[in-house]
């Protein structure tokens, strides 16, 4: 009789697990990556980040392990009601589970309102805006990649830390541009810096003559951009016109990415000082997967937005195998409970208000001369470990934190 | 507000002169095809930014640099101009004057496009030609050789087409052609010819102006789109069918924006927005326009 | 018309019909202006942006139901329209365009600075709420019906003001002003009345824009808004009644449809423009209206 109630016990078990075994949702894991493909931000993310989404479903071997994996994109063209349309088309009728990328903080959010709706994952990987795991956090989203407090406090930190102890801001003139002036100005006071003036300029404007002349006058060390893309590229362009860093004044670029660099040209770029969690020349790792990204992406090297990408698909296949499911909040909480770990970005960990937490290296621009080959820009300056990097949990005022 | 220094204020009031002699640059183009020719150039930024473009495309292609390019450039771009004038804006001329400002604003959406889908939005790389690259020390501030450079030409270039179009007998043909199509016409002068070439010395002035754009700011397909409503307000505040009050407009309100950018930076781009809203309801033909 | 939109949602998606619906609306709005008014602004995006961002702060901030949200929209829209229109009316053709810009471009610095419209960022997360606290407006095809009601609304009164004296009179003013004030027309009130008109029927459509996509950005007020619904107008066929409709639905489609071809979609939007204005000049309704003149009268 025991054996006969084993076995009962055992089928009855065997038959609830089965039931349990969550189903993955149509057979198919559908990834929508979902970015813009022709403005602004094209060079960041664009195709780039499809290809590297491509490339973590490849190296994730999912049909070794049993799933079905189809990855599609769309390109969001800046618009908020594009994006949410195409966000809610895709998970209402097109069986799509997961959302990748999405930068512009604005669409960003607004795609972040999509998913909590609809109970879907959202990675994101290309928006900068530290509220998505602050007062907007969500349980079915992750940032990855950066934010504006780490990229204000990387920066803000390490520089004063060597010396660059007086600043003088170059703002946008908008919420973006506020937010990385009054971050990295905190950090600095709190470091033992001063900070000695600041000018707004209003957003998209050409000429920054004016406004270097002012940051000359200050006598600061440092000057910091607290600005983005072609406001930040003719800020440096110009400043090079005006012997800035001639003079003995550094620039300190407070959002930089790899391809702004490339369009400024080392000769005017260098010296440049900026915080990156990824670069394609770091280790043997990041490089034998950036060749094979560049062979693929006509020679171009990938972006760190991009390599978050590869990342965060890596990470979320791998919850889904692990629970067998694509249920948005399952995968989600089961990506929290696993530590991050791929050759781009390190070890690593998705807290608790969906913040990935990995490395920050703080990077210098090099001179013409020191660059060898295209896109060999950088020199390592200092690495910010993990714990430091981003915004303490506490701080965020995320609800979902206790 | 008003503790400023003496050294300082010459600084921006240079600045804004700088900035003035490259607005004036700019409308030129667009004052020279509205005045003479009453069409909306709406393409004007485009072909700025292609004027960059091919500065660009020189150097890294034929190895040409900035000063070829300020030669050949506008060449390629106003031929470019021309083969648009006759093929499309010449049908457009016996209606509204609207139809050609949305056909130029359709055509300006396409070359961006199209720029946009070949080259990315975080521009190319262009330097300042060695003989122009260093700084002179004012004593109130450091004024790059480069921006003096620009004040220097853009006077020039546009006194000179000033004078081309108000003293010359060529100019006065082309004003009269304007006026009374048929009438130049019956002297013998081929009209529809005289307006195709002036559509491409219009368009060839945005794209020199464009030249010098490419080593200091972004050489990018959006660069023609942020400035193209500054250069419409320039020439509408200075009339539309004045060379003289774009020239005099542009760098006066160059150095308007430099003040404002030292005592209010944040109201510095809407500023010419708002003159060019009480201009037009005070004196709706602009400062210097005669209708 | 009223009853292809009736059936619309069972066959394609209701939000992308709801969001085409608001544009249609925004379109026939400025077609009120451009098509009979004879006024080309180039300005209309600060009407349907700012209608878009005081209906999203009406529902969210202040709670206020979605009916009287939408109302906040465009009575916020009439405000500035009478503003605008004082200072714009006196001037025509290109001058009158260039103001419109000039504004317009004026409001888009105001909202990228100004705190309650969150920046860059956005409004986010505006809430649908219940009509007349009783039809639940979350499920699509409750909030479909609701939007497509408005428009049918909006655009009945359209009709009604083109039909009307009132209409006949703009139509006279905008195809010889000087003979229409030699008659004795006040013709500086008629077009400002028109313009009124056409930027509250915008900031209606924009309020209803924010309720649909629950959301109220930058993007609305910028002048490539503005842009866009000339394309759609031109589109269409200025001066026809469902112009603007047809207009709205093909760009709106173009942008969702085309959008994994990226740059291709501005590219083709300047190629359509280009068309339009050298061979389509009345668009696609006009061109259907003329040929079936032809055949009628032929």
């Amino acid at each position: 009789m025991t054996l006969k109630l084993k076995t009962l016990v055992a089928a009855a078990a065997l038959a609830l697990a089965g039931t349990a075994q969550a189903q993955i949702s149509g057979n198919v894991v559908k990834i929508g990556v979902l970015n813009d493909q022709s403005g602004l931000y094209a060079d960041l993310g664009g195709q780039g980040s499809v290809l590297a989404a491509k490339m973590a479903v490849e190296d994730f071997k999912a049909k070794d392990k049993g799933l079905n994996v189809e990855v599609i994109f769309a390109d969001h063209q800046n618009k908020p009601d594009v994006a949410t349309q195409i966000a809610n088309k895709w998970i209402d009728s097109e069986g799509v589970d997961v959302i990748l990328d999405v930068p512009n903080s604005g669409v960003a959010l607004a795609v972040n309102e999509v998913v909590r709706n609809k109970k879907k994952a959202f990675i994101n990987s290309g928006a900068a805006s530290s509220d998505l795991t602050g007062a907007k956090c969500s349980p079915y989203t992750v940032h990855w990649t950066y934010d504006t407090w780490m990229l204000a406090n990387g920066t803000g930190k390490a520089i004063v830390k060597t010396g660059g102890d007086t600043w003088f801001f170059i703002t946008a003139d908008y919420a973006f541009g506020h937010a990385l002036e009054r971050d990295t100005s905190e950090v600095v006071k709190k470091n033992g810096g001063k900070v000695l003036g600041d000018v707004k300029v209003p957003l998209n404007n050409q000429d920054f003559s004016s406004f270097l002349l002012q940051a000359q006058a200050s006598k600061a060390k440092i000057i910091g951009l607290a600005n983005a893309g072609g406001d930040t590229i003719n800020s440096i362009k110009q400043a090079a016109e005006f012997g800035i860093v001639k003079g003995g004044q550094n620039l300190a670029g407070l959002l930089v990415f790899l391809t702004d660099v490339h369009g400024i040209g080392l000769d005017k770029a260098q010296g440049l000082i900026l915080t990156s969690t990824f670069y394609w020349d770091r280790d043997d790792q990041t490089r034998a997967w950036s060749k094979r990204f560049m062979a693929q992406n006509g020679g171009k090297a990938p972006t760190m937005v991009q390599a978050g990408v590869y990342a965060g698909v890596l990470h979320y296949l791998k919850a889904v195998a692990a629970i067998k499911s694509d249920d948005g909040i399952k995968v989600v909480d089961e990506m929290k409970k696993l530590p991050t770990d791929d050759p781009l970005f390190g070890k690593g960990s998705v807290r608790q208000d969906g913040r990935v937490i990995h490395d920050a290296y703080l990077y210098e621009v090099k001179k013409p001369s020191e660059s060898k080959a295209p896109y060999d820009y950088y020199k390592l300056r200092a690495t910010i470990p993990a714990a430091e990097a981003f915004r303490p949990l506490k701080d965020g005022g995320c609800p979902l934190v206790k | 507000m008003f503790d400023i220094s003496v050294p300082a204020l010459m600084g921006q009031l240079t600045v804004g002169l700088i900035n003035g002699s490259f607005y004036a640059l700019l409308s030129l183009g667009l004052a020279v095809i509205f005045g003479l020719l009453n069409i909306i150039n709406f393409t004007h930024g485009a072909q700025y930014m292609m004027g960059a473009f091919v500065a660009y495309l020189l150097l890294e292609k034929t190895g040409l640099g900035y000063w070829w390019a300020l030669v050949i450039t506008p060449f390629i771009v106003g031929g470019l101009g021309v083969v648009i004038e006759r093929t499309m804006i010449a049908r457009l001329y016996k209606l509204d004057h609207l139809y050609g400002l949305l056909l130029t604003f359709g055509l300006a959406l396409i070359i961006e496009g199209a720029f946009h889908h070949n080259y990315g939005s975080a521009g190319l790389p262009y330097s300042i030609p060695q003989s122009l690259q260093g700084v002179q020390n004012l004593g109130f501030m450091f004024l790059p050789f480069y921006r003096a450079w620009v004040i220097v030409a853009s006077l020039a270039i546009c006194l000179a087409t000033w004078f081309v179009i108000e003293r010359t007998k060529l100019g006065a043909y082309l004003r009269a052609a304007t006026e009374n199509p048929t009438l130049v016409q019956t002297f013998g002068i081929n009209v529809p010819r005289m307006i195709t070439l002036t559509y491409g010395a219009g368009v060839g002035l945005a794209a020199l102006a464009g030249v010098f754009a490419a080593p200091i700011y972004q050489v990018s397909p959006q660069m023609g789109s942020s400035l193209i409503i500054v250069v419409f307000a320039v020439v509408v505040i200075g009339g539309m069918g004045s060379i003289m009050g774009s020239i005099v407009t542009g760098f006066g309100l160059g150095i308007i924006e430099g003040l404002t950018k030292y005592f209010y930076p944040e109201a510095s781009s809407t500023v010419i927005f708002v003159i060019m809203a009480i201009v037009l309801m005070i004196r709706p033909q602009g400062l210097f326009g005669q209708r | 018309m009223a009853a292809l939109f009736a059936v619309l949602p069972f066959v394609i998606y209701p939000r992308f019909g709801m969001l085409l619906l608001c544009f249609a609306l925004f379109a026939c709005a400025f077609n009120l202006l451009i098509g009979f008014g004879g006024l080309l602004s180039f300005g209309h995006a600060m009407f349907f942006g700012m209608g878009s961002y005081l209906s999203a702060q009406a529902a969210l901030v202040w709670k206020l139901p979605v009916e009287l949200a939408i109302l906040t929209g465009a009575g916020t829209a009439l405000v500035m329209g009478v503003v605008a229109g004082l200072l714009a009316i006196r001037r025509q053709g290109i001058y009158f365009a260039m103001i419109t810009l000039a504004l317009a471009q004026m409001v888009y610095f105001f909202c990228l600075r100004a705190p309650f419209t969150g920046g860059e960022n956005g409004i986010q997360a505006v809430p649908r709420g219940h009509l007349f606290g009783v039809v639940d407006l979350n499920q699509p095809l409750a909030m479909y019906y609701f939007v497509l009601a408005v428009f049918l609304a909006a655009f009945l009164l359209i009709e009604r003001i083109i039909h009307s004296p009132f209409g006949q009179v703009l139509k006279a003013i905008r195809e010889n002003e000087p003979r229409a004030i030699s008659l004795g027309y006040r013709t500086e009130r008629y077009k400002l009345a028109a313009f009124v008109l056409s930027a509250t029927l915008a900031g209606l459509a924009g309020g209803l824009k924010a309720i649909v996509s629950q959301n109220a950005s930058l993007t609305d007020v910028y002048w490539t808004m503005s842009g866009e619904v000339v394309l759609m107008t031109l589109l269409g066929g200025m001066g026809t009644v469902f112009g603007p409709v047809v207009g709205a639905a093909i760009i709106i489609s173009m942008q969702f449809y085309l959008s994994e071809l990226g740059s291709w979609v501005t590219i083709s939007q300047g190629i359509i423009f280009v068309i339009c204005v050298l061979a389509f000049r009345r668009g696609i309704v006009g061109e259907i209206e003329a040929w079936l003149r032809r055949r009628r009268g032929a």
